[in-house]
């Protein structure tokens, strides 16, 4: 019997929602156990780092890597994979555009430790202790992977073939990727595997946008009764479904709840969160500066709205972004 | 490499100009090209004294087939100045013209940088984003439009009865809209001209029956534009007709209905005599009004109010041309260009209570001594004040609303020479003294100041000095019962107290107050002030920035007659130069919706200052008109998903510029 195509799973700086994506195929999980085997997925399976090493390079046809790259052990593992993998997918938003962790680069290495291991209002900690990269106790040596300075997308490390974009990819993509990879008929290098269009194409209350918006406030979700028919911006809610590539079928929006960005930006955009400015700031209603300000003030953090998963990718990305110190 | 239409390879020449000294002399051009020579894709690097001459041309023709080229970059001045030179030349040597780039090395470099080290790197620095550039760009076609021949003019003021009939003696149809209910703007209203003292009655209303009776004329009068869509050579115009409540076709002006009106007496201000007599609610603004016919007064007609009036009009149109039931109608017309002659109004001299005006009777305005002094007036022609009195002292104030940061900055023109003319016309009439305060006296224009030198042979007095005040506070016996004027005499350097009979406000020239209204509804600029904005000031004065639309006359800034008669004429042939072209070339700088990347999302839809913008419904998709686009790129900045795309600046070309600007590789073109 011939061997069947290796598929691996892994996961670098993420929460685990992605891994749940993959169960979340249910049923359909059997099929692709059946026409595939998993070498590797630390979540699931008890397969070891020198499993994969002691296979042949690009032995794997495809291994799907979840989570921002923030450790040098994420980088090292990442490295890895591509070494034995025909194939990558940066699986989810983390790998694909940095995601949340990738927040943290509006912060230097230093400020993110302190802030952790000294200031946060949980942390008791009178030592300052701080984890080091190499500790001996009792004669042994104990070593941490390094805390690098900045959050990299996956492909800012390794070089990756495909993107499922996501938080998390739905099961729906990921089992329409799978039956794409395995059917051989590959689509080309780089391509992000969902439609290239914005989500409003797809939005279940597209009708109800109207074509004269002007903004004089944005209101957050929990302050208001949501009209479930109506545009959500048209209710003043800073949805960002204009600005984000579509595929997930509009689950938030049907869940009453405006896009956040998650599919990142469409293949033309290299700057979602500019993008999205650029587009409601064309909508505010006020012409002086004052009114403005007062309308821009209704959005409490700008960052975490516009680049909640995009950061690292995005032209905002730091001066020092290739220091891994 | 894609889209680049020549088998992959990109073969760029480049060519750095001396411009004589004007780039040399800051900019080692020598440099320059030797390191541009060095980047990847350049085949052809050189200097020359002048691109711009033949033989410059001729060497990017030539290099262009021997050595293949498919870029071209000139590094010389501004595009504005000679893009078109160059890419003319391109298309010449057999490649499409928007292959090309320029660089802006002379106003962007020599000419604001003193240090030459510093400003020839700066120019290899926008040489090589032009170099990334390149890589990019893609053969264009450009668009043509065909011009529909007939014109629309808005406004009947001297400005468009001039521009009107040159056109349709061109031969042209010509759609001639006047809110009004006749034509003929201020210069009906003026009793004579300076500085020939012509009647204007005289001179105008000739123009205003041929304007009539023109065959290529359609005169609409009573009616306004309510809705402007397409663009130059595709106009629709939808016009307003307000009723009159007179049919037009069976009306002859004979005015019996006028006598016959039930009101003996007239009850309502006449506008056409700016106030100073009354009119009935049926009415001819002015004997020579054009056209003859009659039109009622809503607001003041008993039939309207009370629907009870015994119709004595009615009664005695044998013509039965009366018919209050007449409607509102919207006509719709195709148009190719479009003149605005839209004039001015003068300013309301309330606004500067220390003058008076409202307050003492015998403080009028220029505007209403025109018509106290004609002889079709109020008053035929006699100076008889409010008050009854004839004046044997007038003092004129000029510069009311003018020259004043107070309320307008601007001089209009014509407040000088017109108090001139009513000095003359007041010694005239009355014989009294006539004092002119002023600022200063300007005369410029032919025969103007000889005209003021005539003044000065009349012994009409000329005070130096802004008027402070006109009063009615008597201080000394030969004050009482007149008004004082107060001002400083600067000549003589004291403050002197004029008592006169009757005070004359030289009164400016202000935009019309629904400028900005109208403005918007045809898409084109004001200056701060609020006049039209023109496309050049000096070298396309009648030229807007939307294609196909002119303007002449006061509502592009204060004149007189004769200047607004040579803008008329000059817009005339504006409009002429496309009819007679039949078409018009578009820069392909346009923006469009790649269809099957909109999402529908409607972000674009309503910020297109040029309503370009429409939505497909049954597509659910933005739609953009690539006639009516300017190229302004503010929905490709808005469309939050890339949709819109722009010729000639698309994404991948002005990052990479701006690689290049940064002196980082563009991936495209490794």
């Amino acid at each position: 019997m011939p061997d069947k195509p290796k598929v691996a799973f892994y996961w670098c700086a993420s929460c685990g929602g992605c891994e749940e994506s993959v169960v979340d195929l249910a049923e359909s999980i059997l099929d692709v156990v059946a026409a595939v085997d998993i070498v590797m997925w630390p979540v699931a399976m008890d397969f070891k780092k020198k499993d994969v090493e002691a296979m042949a390079d690009g032995s794997i046809l495809v291994s799907l890597v979840n989570g921002a790259i923030r450790t040098s052990e994420q980088e090292e593992m990442a490295k890895l994979m591509r070494k034995k993998s025909k194939l990558i997918i940066a699986y989810g938003s983390c790998a694909h555009t940095g995601g949340i962790p990738g927040l943290a680069n509006q912060f230097e290495r230093e400020e993110v430790l302190r802030y952790v291991y000294e200031e946060s209002p949980s942390t008791v900690n009178p030592q300052k202790t701080r984890p080091e990269l190499k500790v001996i106790t009792n004669g042994s040596t104990v070593t941490l992977p390094n805390f690098f300075n900045v959050v990299r997308a996956l492909d800012q490390v390794i070089d990756v073939d495909y993107y499922l974009p996501g938080c998390p990819p739905t099961p729906k993509l990921l089992k329409q990727a799978l039956e794409v990879l395995l059917s051989g008929k590959l689509p080309e290098k780089g391509a992000v595997l969902a439609p290239d269009i914005a989500l409003c194409d797809e939005c279940p209350k597209k009708d109800t946008k109207p074509s004269d918006l002007k903004f004089t406030e944005f209101k957050r979700p929990h302050s208001i009764q949501i009209d479930p028919k109506v545009c959500l911006l048209a209710q003043s809610i800073l949805c960002m479904g204009p600005a984000t590539r579509g595929g997930c079928e509009g689950v938030c929006i049907s869940g009453n709840m405006p896009c956040t960005g998650c599919f990142g930006p469409t293949s033309r955009i290299k700057d979602q969160g500019a993008k999205i400015l650029s587009a409601l700031a064309s909508q505010v209603e006020a012409r002086d500066e004052k009114g403005i300000d007062e309308t821009l003030a209704t959005i409490p953090d700008p960052v975490g709205t516009f680049y909640r998963y995009g950061l690292p990718v995005s032209l905002l990305r730091r001066k020092n972004f290739n220091s891994t110190g | 490499m894609h889209g680049n239409g020549h088998n992959g390879t990109v073969r760029i020449g480049f060519y750095i100009c001396h411009c004589g000294h004007n780039i040399a002399s800051i900019v080692d051009v020598k440099a320059v090209s030797e390191y541009i020579k060095s980047l990847s894709g350049v085949v052809i690097s050189c200097e020359y004294k002048y691109m711009c001459s033949d033989p410059g041309q001729e060497l990017i023709q030539k290099d262009i087939k021997e050595h293949s080229l498919n870029r071209i970059i000139v590094a010389s001045c501004s595009p504005l100045l000679h893009e078109h030179t160059f890419r003319t030349a391109v298309e010449k040597g057999g490649l499409n013209p928007y292959y090309f780039q320029m660089v802006n090395i002379r106003e962007d470099v020599s000419w604001v940088h003193t240090d030459m080290k510093a400003a020839t790197e700066k120019a290899k620095d926008l040489s090589r984003a032009a170099v990334q550039r390149v890589f990019h760009h893609k053969s264009l076609e450009t668009k043509h439009v065909k011009i529909h021949p007939d014109v629309l003019i808005v406004g009947g003021g001297i400005a468009g009865i001039h521009a009107a009939l040159t056109l349709a003696n061109a031969g042209k149809k010509v759609y001639l809209i006047e809110r009004n209910p006749t034509i003929g703007g201020h210069m009906a209203m003026f009793d004579k001209t300076f500085p020939t003292l012509d009647c204007a009655a005289c001179i105008l209303t000739p123009k205003m029956s041929q304007v009539k009776n023109h065959p290529n004329i359609i005169l609409w009068t009573y009616s306004e534009v309510a809705k402007v869509d397409g663009y130059v050579g595709n106009y629709k115009i939808s016009i307003r007709r307000k009723p009159r409540y007179v049919n037009e076709e069976l009306c002859v002006g004979c005015m019996d209905c006028i006598e016959k009106c039930v009101y003996k007496e007239g009850k309502t201000p006449d506008e056409f005599n700016v106030g100073l007599s009354k009119r009935k609610p049926i009415y001819i603004p002015f004997p020579q009004a054009t056209p003859q016919i009659v039109v009622i007064d809503r607001e003041t007609c008993i039939e309207f109010k009370s629907g009870r009036c015994k119709k004595t009009c009615v009664e005695a149109c044998d013509r039965k041309a009366i018919d209050f039931k007449q409607k509102e109608e919207i006509k719709e017309i195709e148009v190719g260009t479009i003149i605005l002659t839209t004039g001015y109004q003068t300013f309301d001299a309330s606004r500067v209570p220390f003058y008076g005006y409202g307050k003492y009777p015998n403080v009028y305005t220029s505007l209403e001594v025109e018509r106290l002094v004609n002889a079709s007036g109020p008053t035929g022609g006699e100076l008889i004040l409010r008050d009854g009195r004839h004046p044997k002292t007038v003092g004129i104030i000029h510069c009311v609303g003018s020259r004043d940061k107070n309320t307008n900055r601007w001089c209009s023109r014509t407040c000088c020479m017109y108090s001139l003319k009513l000095a003359h016309l007041l010694k005239e009439h009355t014989d009294a003294e006539v004092y002119n305060f002023y600022i200063d006296i300007r005369a410029a224009g032919k025969s103007y100041e000889e005209f003021y030198d005539k003044l000065l042979d009349e012994n009409v007095h000329f005070i130096r000095g802004r008027v402070a005040e006109v009063s009615d506070w008597a201080v000394r016996p030969s004050e009482e019962g007149k008004l004082i004027i107060r001002a400083e005499d600067t000549l003589i350097g004291i403050v002197r107290r004029v008592p006169v009979d009757m005070v004359v406000l030289a009164v400016g020239m202000e935009p019309q107050a629904d400028s900005q209204d109208v403005r918007r509804m045809f898409n084109i600029s004001c200056s701060t002030e609020g006049f039209f904005l023109e496309r050049h000031p000096k070298l396309a004065p009648v030229d807007t920035f939307t294609d196909g639309i002119f303007i002449a006359g006061a509502c592009q800034g204060p004149k007189d007659i004769p200047d607004s008669v040579a803008q008329a004429g000059a817009a005339a042939a504006q409009a002429l130069i496309l009819i007679d072209s039949g078409e018009i070339e578009l820069e392909p700088n346009t923006a469009y919706v790649v269809q099957n990347e909109c999402s529908g999302c409607r972000t674009c839809l309503t910020i297109c200052p040029f309503t370009a913008i429409s939505r497909d419904e049954a597509k659910q998709k933005a739609f953009i008109n690539e006639a009516l686009c300017k190229g302004c790129g503010t929905c490709v900045a808005a469309c939050p998903s890339g949709a819109i795309k722009q010729n000639l600046f698309e994404d991948e070309m002005i990052f990479s510029e701006i690689d290049g600007l940064l002196k980082m590789e563009s991936p495209a073109c490794c």
